[in-house]
């Protein structure tokens, strides 16, 4: 094993050297804390981090729950949750994705945990309540089902043998066989099957050893067997638990120069025709010895952020994938949120009268969210609004101002057929790029 | 005007219930938030209502109510009583309308307490204090009075073990069996390190991806009041700080294809200017060693490929693939099958020998991954230039390398698969896997089994 000498790499040493001087007990835990460097280095790439979506705590649990809302734990300074221990139980892969720090090809450090090892981790974490549950991914050992039965194991022992009530995910291994599949979802809470790459020439180009019909058909097999857990369940039956919560997917953006179209498409698919509960997008960024073909920049975060504006735009807005991108490139606006962009492409829709509007017109509303719709629908019963009631409900005035009607006057209707209203109602901050955040970390200003 | 004092949620609906059974307006009464200060006002003292008059209130009030009393502002009753009089003087549905000043105060105020014990779920962190039976022990400050809000969702989900959380206000023990609440506690009061908090702080720092800064949305999230027991918070400045540093390293150590064959590819492809550029190669370490570069062997228009993993002790010296005892028994069993070696290219997956030295003798080592990984070019150019008929695998190695990792000799020899490079590729036994095979009557079967595949593989 090629081991580089990386600042985690020293610090890993200089505990070592450490170790020697304490006595044996703690000599051990040195050697696990060795591994979780490692692994949850490898791990942090997935952007899932979600621990809802499961209805109710198992029954005979004895440490853990799971009450439909998940918990953010912590929070690191990239503003993203710690909700799940998120660990591979091995970065060894015998598979040579080249978007991934764990293919085969790669000089990144490797460890392996037992199972044991990340039965207690997250038994010991989750006592202390640093954590909702186990996020568990692997890179791919000997074949896809022995590492698939390895995944399970944990999860088994978890449930099983340490009467374990908190969320568990599991990736599914690529090719692993129905049977593992089956056993999975009775362990965890989700199951999820990474799509990787928007499209199948993606995937052609950079992971070669994947394919979309393989991948594509295994989320079929998890959806086929929630559904007929949910007959059962309807028909009175008890059937054991299948991935109370669902499954989700990743698809990695920026690493190929497919459009935001194509990917929103794709997403749009796997919602409607695999009933997936998340689609994650994640802005592909540098990983330590990347391979040559991949763009060595900065991850693209905004079109990633603008990637996640669409998708809900797509799941809870009642917008189509064509609508949302206007741009002839077939990409989403990065200067302005795809509903903007839209009002501002479709100005004959507007103005949109809140008093009287349907639920599905004051959705296309720009800066007023699905809550807010909801409140709007509720108050106008008993009383109509007026734009300082829309204010008081937080909506986003400055983009709302130019496309409603409310009971009394709104000044700034009077923009609505003026040429700039694109720049007039952008917000006046771009947003950071990755270097800008970066200055900004150390001084803690924003 | 009269003067209530309230010191819990019970005694403010007591109270309530009591005025308004006998119609007191709200501005005539003055709610004070006061637990030290003794009631003036004996509950006997009080005119009691008439029982006759009873009224209901919206359970939606009610819930509401319960949240807002753990409030800290001290206007919390006053706006209580008065939305309670005007939900049954005025406006039954009043709660709806969220734009109404007193309802907007009061779910802003819900919001306050609500998002308050949605941290303390958060933030409470446990340490160990014993071990038999399981104890632990928490410090936190929340900033309302919630500790009763949240401490029956700790007792659902730390069911099987003891723990006890202490705030400034109130406290709180699980015994595995029911909730006891006690006074409130300085922080200085529960101390001792956790042996756990070092693991914890590895794995926040590990999963901190640098190329992602965003400090704004992390104070927002965990504020920085709750910092103080949150150990993890420690490691925050050094990170943020080499954070810039970390990203450029990540975008300059590429690797990759520099260190392949492709690299090292002539622009005009025949087998010679293919063979003549390979030995030139210096993709992975196995050419320092290694005496010469074996290339693969045999006419450019065969039908044939066999490959095998890696030139042995005599092909490194001959620079000829398959000429020691393993290229003489695929001879052998070459000829058994009816085909002519000299019509069949033969090849090895690297083309380097790789050893270790054993006294003088030079021990085969196989492959690893990133050498196969590195040599394959080679290979996938060979097989470009010839477009074989029938490819023969020999052995798990080259098997691998065109059917995938997850391909196994002993479950799938002799079965013709279809691969990008031909449609016919079949893998079979190595011919040094043969000859190793300790046991006489295995060994002659493995080797009828090989010679059936060549056959197998060239027949129709």
């Amino acid at each position: 094993m090629l081991r580089k000498q990386t600042a985690s790499g020293k610090r890993a040493a200089q505990r070592r050297i450490r170790a020697t001087t304490s006595n044996r007990t703690r000599h051990l835990a040195m050697d696990v804390q060795d591994k979780l460097t490692i692994l949850a280095d490898a791990a942090k790439y997935d952007a899932s981090c979600a621990s809802s979506g499961s209805k109710g705590t198992r029954p005979g649990s004895k440490i853990g729950s799971t009450e439909g809302m998940g918990i953010c734990h912590s929070y690191t300074p990239d503003g993203r949750c710690v909700s799940l221990l998120k660990i591979l139980l091995t970065n060894y892969c015998i598979y040579d994705c080249q978007y991934c720090v764990n293919r085969i090809s790669s000089d990144t450090p490797r460890a392996r945990f037992t199972v044991d090892e990340v039965v207690s981790l997250t038994m010991e974490f989750y006592k202390r309540n640093y954590i909702e549950g186990l996020f568990l991914s692997s890179g791919i050992i000997q074949t896809s089902d022995y590492t698939m039965e390895q995944l399970i194991e944990v999860a088994r022992r978890l449930r099983v043998d340490q009467h374990f009530g908190g969320y568990i995910h599991l990736k599914t291994i690529p090719n692993a066989s129905s049977a593992l599949i089956e056993q999975a979802g009775r362990w965890a809470d989700r199951l999820s099957v990474n799509i990787e790459l928007p499209t199948e020439s993606d995937l052609v180009q950079l992971a070669p050893e994947k394919n979309k019909p393989q991948i594509v058909g295994t989320m079929t097999g998890i959806r086929e067997k929630i559904d007929e857990t949910t007959q059962e369940k309807k028909s009175g039956f008890k059937p054991p638990r299948f991935a109370p919560a669902g499954q989700s997917t990743q698809m990695i953006v920026g690493a190929t120069p497919t459009p935001d179209l194509e990917i929103l498409k794709t997403a749009s698919e796997l919602y409607t025709g695999q009933r997936l509960r998340r689609v994650y997008y994640s802005a592909y960024s540098p990983i330590p010895h990347a391979d040559a073909r991949l763009p060595g920049q900065s991850p693209p975060m905004v079109r990633e952020h603008r990637l996640y504006q669409a998708d809900w735009l797509m799941r809870f807005y009642g917008f189509d994938a064509n609508e949302i991108v206007t741009e002839s490139d077939s990409n989403l606006s990065l200067d302005m949120d795809p509903k903007l962009a839209w009002a501002i492409a479709n100005r004959h829709f507007f103005p949109v009268d809140v008093n009287r509007a349907s639920r599905e017109e004051l959705l296309r509303i720009p800066g007023i969210g699905v809550r807010s719709v909801d409140r709007i629908l509720v108050i106008r019963r008993y009383q109509s609004l007026r734009c300082s009631d829309l204010r008081k409900l937080r909506v986003a005035w400055n983009r709302t101002k130019w496309f409603v009607q409310a009971a009394d006057h709104n000044p700034g209707l009077a923009s609505l057929d003026k040429l700039d209203l694109g720049k007039q109602a952008k917000p006046k901050t771009t947003q950071l790029m990755l270097f800008d955040a970066a200055q900004s970390a150390v001084s803690g200003e924003v | 005007m009269q003067t209530i004092f309230i010191d819990s949620y019970d005694r403010w609906r007591t109270e309530a219930r009591r005025l308004i059974t006998m119609d007191v307006h709200p501005s005539d009464v003055q709610w004070q938030s006061n637990a030290e200060q003794p009631s003036l006002f004996d509950d006997d003292l009080l005119p009691q209502p008439d029982c006759k008059h009873g009224f209901s209130v919206p359970r939606k009030f009610l819930e509401l109510a319960k949240n807002v009393a753990c409030h800290r502002s001290d206007a919390r009753w006053s706006i209580l009583y008065r939305t309670l009089w005007r939900i049954l003087n005025q406006h039954r549905e009043l709660l709806n309308i969220t734009t109404d000043d007193d309802v907007y105060q009061l779910v802003q105020m819900q919001k306050a307490v609500t998002r308050d014990v949605h941290k303390m779920k958060a933030f409470v962190r446990f340490r160990k204090v014993s071990d038999n039976p399981e104890s632990f022990m928490a410090w936190h400050r929340p900033d309302h009075r919630i500790v009763r809000l949240a401490a029956p969702f700790f007792a659902r989900r730390f069911r099987g073990m003891n723990w006890s959380i202490f705030t400034p206000d109130e406290s709180v023990a699980w015994d595995q069996s029911e909730l006891q609440y006690g006074p409130g506690v300085p922080a200085s009061a529960v101390s001792s390190e956790d042996a756990l908090e070092e693991l914890w702080k590895t794995y926040y720092a590990s999963t901190f991806n640098p190329a992602r800064v965003k400090v704004a949305m992390m104070k927002r999230e965990m504020p920085v009041r709750h910092w103080a027991t949150l150990p993890e918070t420690d490691l925050i400045p050094e990170l943020l700080q080499r954070a810039p540093t970390r990203v450029d390293q990540m975008i300059e150590t590429q690797e990759g294809f520099g260190q392949t064959a492709a690299h090292f590819m002539p622009t005009e492809r025949s087998l010679e200017s293919l063979s003549d550029a390979a030995g030139r190669c210096t993709a992975c370490d196995l050419c320092h060693d290694a005496n010469q570069l074996v290339f693969g062997e045999g006419p450019a228009n065969a039908k044939i490929v066999l490959i095998g993993e890696q030139p042995g002790d005599l092909e490194d010296i001959q620079g000829k693939p398959f000429v020691g005892p393993a290229g003489q028994l695929l001879d052998e069993c070459l000829a058994a099958a009816g085909i002519d070696r000299t019509t069949v290219y033969v090849t090895n997956t690297v083309k380097h020998f790789k050893f270790t030295r054993l006294d003088k003798r030079r021990l085969h080592k196989k492959p690893d991954s990133r050498e196969i990984f590195a040599c394959r070019p080679w290979l996938e150019a060979e097989l470009e230039e010839i477009q074989p008929d029938v490819i023969v695998c020999l052995g798990a190695t080259p098997a691998q390398a065109l059917l995938g990792r997850d391909f196994r000799i002993t479950r799938s020899r002799g079965k013709r698969l279809q691969t990008e490079w031909c449609k016919q590729t079949v893998a079979t036994w190595h011919p040094a896997a043969v000859l190793r095979m300790p046991d006489q009557s295995r060994r002659h079967q493995m080797q009828e089994q090989l010679v059936g595949d060549l056959r197998m593989a060239v027949g129709e």
